[in-house]
């Protein structure tokens, strides 16, 4: 059975995303803190790699993440380890080089388990309403070019149907 | 009722349409701009610009409000919400990255066994 992600927007400042899995909690506390396994699966849109993952995993203890796709293009963030409660609680800010999200972020990372499955709790809060709406359009955006992309297929299906009608 | 949608969801399509303005949402995506702005980078002279801008304003994708001589537009969410998916985009991201963990956490999970 496929686990379906939720997006919501508990409050202004927030965005919470809650996804189950069937592995126990210490493998996906793992998968977020160990460089070797985080760049295998937090790659974002097809196109992009992870060269950089370097993570100190210490209260305090700084982390970096560069991506880089096969254009060329490359998007870095980094922040510092808030909170570590192994393998249950991560807190960690958030700042993307290009800054996009209007300041730091702070983001929480809840992972409960229950008889072999896991609930992953990601809450990530913005310093304004305005930073959040920002991020997630940019998101809206990159979703809205695949749609455009489908829309124009379907019209170029519609207009050969015209054709061939004349 | 459901005519007014309609009718509302055509006007965004329409105003989707042109690649122009989809090139003018994108910039807008990114935070307010002024007309010359947008216009800029598509060779575009100031009337023409403005009057994707009005497309788009009568789709109720973009606000336009005049300062001085200034025009400056900013992206409006709902309608956009209401055509694709408010958050469409960052679900899709997230979708992919834990159907990646899923398969990582299959392969962790085999080595576990292994051992």
């Amino acid at each position: 059975m496929k686990d379906t992600l939720k997006v919501t927007t508990p409050t202004d400042r927030e965005v919470v995303i809650t996804r189950v899995f069937d592995a126990p909690r210490a493998l996906i506390f793992d998968c977020h803190t160990k460089p070797e396994l985080v760049r295998r699966w937090l790659l974002g849109p097809p196109g992009w790699t992870m060269p950089v993952c370097e993570i100190d995993l210490r209260v305090g203890g700084r982390y970096r993440y560069v991506w880089r796709h096969a254009d060329g293009r490359e998007m870095g963030m980094g922040g510092v380890m808030r909170e570590i409660v192994v393998p249950e609680r991560l807190v960690q800010t958030e700042l993307f080089d290009e800054d996009w999200t209007g300041g730091e972020t702070v983001a929480t990372l809840v992972l409960t388990e229950k008889v072999g499955r896991t609930t992953l709790t990601n809450t990530v809060v913005y310093s304004t309403r305005e930073a959040r709406d920002g991020a997630l359009r940019t998101g809206m955006t990159d979703g809205m070019e695949a749609g455009y992309a489908r829309l124009d297929e379907l019209a170029a299906g519609m207009a050969n149907d015209t054709f061939q009608k004349e | 009722m459901v005519q007014d949608q309609s009718k509302s969801l055509d006007r965004v399509f329409h105003a989707l349409a042109h690649p122009a303005r989809r090139t003018m949402l994108r910039r807008l995506a990114d935070g307010e701009r002024n007309l010359s702005e947008l216009a800029a980078p598509l060779h575009m002279s100031f009337p023409a610009a403005s009057k994707h801008v009005r497309v788009l304003e009568r789709a109720r994708l973009v606000r336009r409000r005049v300062v001085g001589r200034t025009h400056l537009c900013r992206i409006e969410g709902k309608p956009l919400a209401d055509a694709s998916g408010w958050l469409e985009g960052y679900r899709r991201i997230w979708e992919a990255n834990f159907a990646r963990l899923d398969d990582l956490l299959d392969e962790l999970k085999g080595e576990g066994k292994k051992r």
